[in-house]
């Protein structure tokens, strides 16, 4: 076995643990968190698997720009509640 | 008991697909497949007969050195503008629940930018801003293109608004930019419709591959979408941002 077979073994294992957390986790800014994660490491997936514009795009949406709008919407929730 | 039950539904589930995709004809191995058996050839070869050199081949079919761009923009151009019209329809959606046309203010989260993000956050934008913006004219080059590119734009708006507190992009400008971009995507449309007898067909000369000014109308259809998708994602930003202001 060569160092890129056994770093996607370790990349499924990991992407299957986290997106099992991001499921289980009681509090909802902790989970979105772990959804972030798992599109990063999502990225290192498809790099490895030799489809770069597939990466560039899950690496800008996934991770930057979905994860932001759940965390703004979340806050507001939050204020909203707190009233 | 209802964590054991949806452990071993799943379980089921994936040992079905497993058994269904493993000696399926239509699904063989990775690297077993004969390509010219597929449509896909064409699109690899680009409908010559020599291998295609990056650099020196001639005004191939289609122009693009990306292969997925040629797919994208040039074969499968009329799926790209569906895709198009689904995030112009997604952001309309979010701007009506959201937005409205009546005086509008920012939304007060209680977030204190501190001093590293106010005052990185300009450099930050300008070379967030540059990347999308490369990302987009080279898209018929490089990994990337419209979509990327026009994301990467709109995240760096996003930056501007997580730095000010009452900072407020020209929301009005964005969608007259939208509206403008994607007429001209479907005017090349129709052009190609009149002169070349197909939608969205490439009418322009494709020259060298692997030139920036190459492969006709790819660089400026990928330009359009750029800007449409990042204005459009920067309108959804402002719309979850702000909030209305109450009378």
């Amino acid at each position: 076995m060569t160092l890129i077979e056994i770093t996607k073994i370790i990349l499924a294992i990991l992407l299957l643990l986290i997106s099992f957390l991001a499921v289980n986790e009681k509090k909802i800014i902790k989970s979105v968190i772990y959804l972030s994660a798992l599109s990063m490491l999502t990225v290192v997936s498809f790099v490895l698997m030799r489809a770069p514009d597939a990466a560039v795009t899950e690496a800008v949406i996934g991770s930057g720009l979905v994860t932001s709008l759940f965390i703004f919407t979340l806050l507001s929730v939050n204020k909203e509640e707190k009233k | 008991m209802k964590k054991t039950l949806a452990f071993i539904v799943v379980i089921v589930l994936s040992l079905l697909i497993i058994l269904e995709l493993n000696n399926n004809d239509l699904f063989p191995k990775f690297g077993d497949v004969d390509l010219t058996q597929r449509v896909s050839y064409r699109y690899v070869t680009k409908n010559l007969d020599f291998p295609v050199i990056f650099g020196e081949t001639q005004n191939p079919e289609s122009g693009p050195a990306n292969i997925i761009t040629s797919i994208i923009v040039d074969y499968r151009s009329f799926d790209t503008l569906g895709e198009v019209s689904v995030l112009f329809i997604s952001s309309f959606g979010v701007a009506f629940l959201l937005g409205s046309g009546h005086i509008v203010k920012r939304l007060d989260l209680n977030l204190k930018p501190n001093f590293m993000l106010r005052v990185g956050a300009k450099p930050l934008f300008a070379i967030i801003l540059m990347t999308g913006v490369y990302i987009t004219l080279h898209g018929h080059l490089t990994p990337g293109g419209g979509f990327p590119g026009g994301a990467m734009i709109a995240s760096s708006i996003l930056l501007l608004y997580l730095a000010d507190q009452q900072f407020r992009a020209k929301i009005k400008g964005f969608k007259l930019l939208e509206s403008i971009s994607g007429t001209l995507y479907v005017a090349i449309g129709l052009i190609g419709l009149i002169f070349a007898n197909y939608f969205l067909r490439n009418f322009l000369p494709t020259g060298t591959v692997g030139n920036l000014f190459s492969s006709g109308i790819i660089p400026i259809i990928y330009v359009l979408v750029g800007l449409k998708v990042g204005s459009e994602i920067s309108g959804i930003v402002d719309s979850f941002l702000t909030t209305e202001e109450p009378i």
